[in-house]
């Protein structure tokens, strides 16, 4: 920890300043960064004594190798997973935290539907968005990473669509990032009451080894009896650092609908909470990790009962080759006042190989008297008998485990109601699997 | 030429511990050879070598199809070859649904040098195919859209295993009780299906306790195995003999073998 905690000219004093005088942003947007630095330069780096930061190991973390985003930094292309074989009301594409191109279909448009990058929102919707970055669902001192990101942020998305509206067809937007990088993109999702949409986010790298640093923040708002499917893939390349602080807020008799996919970056901290704020929200995340080399991968989730009458059903799969690790820690947290409360939590991990380890620590905060929460988890090997089973009907032993890893994540899948994404994620994986040892 | 699969002298350990000692078995195609014998007597044993399970270790002798060395193929290039088992015991493989399942194998073993990732067959072709398979077979379409022996009940299981041979027409298999905890109906479809789906040409190894399975696929030669050997090869009388009597003549017969088969079913309840 001592190289994080020495000066770092890079994310300093000086190139702050220079870095605000960049922006084209109102004078409040500018006071909030100011603030959010100073919040940075009074906190100290997480350490293994921070019950978040435990099993994550940070010393080969330079942030001085890192330099913030430049505006209009970045031009490059990737072709998005998730895009494929869809056809999508809308798409936000952007490099090195810079706007690349961005497209909405014009009948959503007239809707009064808002789809884009954050300079041009902010220049036409500015008072709109305003209380959603005065009063963030990420607080800018959760942690250090928060508020170098509440100071630096650039780059993103932000999706508003307003009561009543449905949008049929996707969303997608994807975060592209060049060998070396840094994305501090922000993603604001806001469903007005009644709305219903479908977001795609996805990371990329500009090839499967690439480095970079990504620090970014999520927060999404669906309103009273809003419906929201939103799927985010972290497919960096396999040298970046990926910080994330990922925040839902569900209304009344709301629902949310998350899949998640980590597949990317050599180490990868997310923090991944869901309130239920309201009587009547409901909450279905899907989580699907695969790590390989010295991948890491933690997250740590929250389901948050704060009202009577919600569901959360929470599901992650993740398999492991190599020597990477995963670890999990998960709570349900019941307020006092979140009577009959639905809650379930699970974990399965798949170990591809001995070196490989995956901890999963599931937890319950329960304050309320009628409730009903479980959880649990499992950790195996695959299965030599069907390894054998398959190889006996002319599957060869790698088909055999790729067979088997698919179908361990089938479950998710079957949960995707979407179904290029469902093939993307699935050809994903499956391109990965390597011969079993 | 009919093709032959020829097992000699085959002793096989597991975990060090010699379960089969010295077999000696020649199978042509088109022929049915029933194999019977008590538990513990090293029936599956044999099956599960003939595959190439790699927890039994083949010590001594040889397995050759067509004169060729099959010990030094893998289990799915035995299948690619034309060998098959239909298993006493299935395993479950969940989340990978049985038509996605049946494709692949039946690609894989018909161009059995087919590259990973080299394009499947042709969906409709597979379709249409297991359709009427399924259809002789009088299961449900929707079974096709069900995890592989995922919360299939015993006679399920049985059945996928037929559809499977149905599927992939083997030269040669082996039926590991595969009429074993069927009710009556059940076991007299499944006989009927292993006749109909072309048992005739395939060499056929029957491992089975019932007659109904013989009835309808009668075996030119009954094997009957004790204590980790063939003791005794008869033709279809000896069959029914030890249906009709049970293994007493076999074990009087056999004092040795039958001390080796003790041994071997106290170890297996042993749990060793």
């Amino acid at each position: 920890m001592t190289e994080l905690s020495s000066p770092c000219v890079n994310f300093s004093e000086t190139s702050f300043d220079e870095f605000l005088e960049t922006r084209r942003e109102p004078a409040w947007l500018l006071s909030l960064r100011r603030a959010a630095w100073q919040t940075y330069c009074d906190g100290d780096w997480p350490t293994r004594s921070d019950e978040e930061w435990m099993r994550t190991d940070l010393r080969s973390f330079r942030l001085e190798r890192f330099a913030p985003p430049m505006a209009g930094g970045g031009s490059l292309r990737v072709d998005g997973l998730l895009s494929r074989n869809v056809e999508l009301a809308g798409n936000v594409a952007s490099a090195d935290g810079s706007l690349v191109e961005q497209h909405l279909a014009d009948e959503v448009r007239q809707q009064g539907v808002l789809f884009g990058d954050w300079e041009s929102m902010l220049e036409e919707h500015g008072d709109l968005l305003r209380p959603y970055l005065e009063k963030p669902l990420v607080e800018s001192s959760y942690d250090k990473f928060a508020s170098l990101h509440a100071a630096y942020w650039t780059g993103g998305r932000v999706l508003y669509v307003p009561r009543g509206i449905v949008i049929k067809q996707p969303l997608h937007s994807i975060s592209a990032m060049g060998d070396g990088k840094t994305d501090l993109g922000r993603t604001l999702v806001i469903l007005e009451e009644g709305a219903e949409a479908t977001l795609l986010t996805e990371t990329a790298s500009s090839d499967e080894s690439a480095t970079g640093f990504h620090c970014g923040c999520t927060e999404i708002y669906v309103g009273p009896r809003a419906r929201l499917r939103f799927v985010n893939l972290q497919n960096w390349g396999l040298g970046v650092w990926h910080f994330s602080q990922q925040r839902v807020r569900v209304g009344r008799d709301a629902s949310l609908q998350w899949t998640t996919a980590t597949l990317g970056a050599r180490l990868s901290q997310v923090n991944q909470h869901v309130v239920l704020a309201e009587p009547g929200a409901e909450s279905q995340v899907n989580g699907v990790l695969f790590t390989e080399g010295k991948q890491h991968a933690t997250c740590n989730s929250l389901q948050h009962h704060a009202a009577t009458d919600c569901r959360s059903d929470f599901l992650y799969k993740s398999a492991l080759q190599d020597t990477s690790r995963t670890v999990w820690r998960g709570m349900i947290k019941v307020d006092q006042c979140a009577q009959r409360t639905d809650g379930y939590q699970r974990n399965d991990n798949l170990l591809l190989s001995t070196r490989a380890r995956a901890d999963s620590i599931p937890g319950l905060e329960i304050e309320a008297d009628d409730v009903r929460c479980t959880h649990g988890s499992t950790s195996g090997r695959v299965d030599e008998e069907l390894i054998f089973y398959l190889q006996c009907r002319g599957f060869t032993r790698k088909e055999a485990i790729r067979t088997v890893v698919t179908g361990f994540f089938q479950q998710i899948f079957d949960r995707i109601t979407i179904e290029s994404v469902r093939e993307a994620m699935s050809n994903a994986i499956a391109r990965r699997v390597r011969d079993y040892e | 030429m009919a093709d032959v699969l020829k097992i000699e002298n085959l002793h096989v350990h597991v975990e060090g511990k010699p379960i089969l000692r010295g077999v000696n078995l020649k199978l042509v195609r088109g022929e049915t050879h029933a194999l019977m014998g008590p538990n513990g007597s090293g029936k599956s044993t044999l099956g599960l070598a003939i595959m190439g399970h790699p927890k039994y270790e083949v010590v001594e002798g040889a397995i050759t199809l067509n004169g060729e060395d099959l010990l030094e193929r893998s289990p799915d290039e035995r299948a690619r070859s034309g060998v098959f088992m239909a298993f006493q015991r299935p395993v479950a493989i969940p989340g990978v649904k049985m038509a996605d399942f049946l494709r692949h194998a039946a690609t894989n073993v018909r161009n059995p040098d087919r590259k990973e990732g080299a394009e499947l067959m042709p969906m409709r072709d597979f379709r249409r195919e297991l359709k009427a398979r399924m259809s002789e077979l009088k299961m449900d379409v929707e079974f096709a859209r069900r995890y592989v022996n995922d919360g299939f009940s015993g006679g399920e299981m049985k059945r996928a295993e037929i559809l499977q041979l149905a599927m992939l027409q083997p030269k040669f298999a082996i039926l590991d009780e595969t009429d074993s905890g069927l009710d009556a109906d059940a076991v007299r479809l499944a006989s009927e299906s292993i006749a109909e789906i072309g048992g005739k040409e395939m060499g056929l190894l029957i491992i089975t306790h019932h007659d109904k399975l013989l009835e309808h696929n009668p075996p030119e030669f009954t094997h009957v195995m004790l204590g980790g050997r063939i003791v005794e090869t008869g033709s279809r009388e000896l069959a029914d003999e030890l249906h009709n009597l049970g293994y007493d003549r076999i074990r009087a017969t056999y004092p040795d073998d039958e001390v080796e088969n003790r041994t071997l079913l106290d170890k297996e309840k042993a749990g060793v």
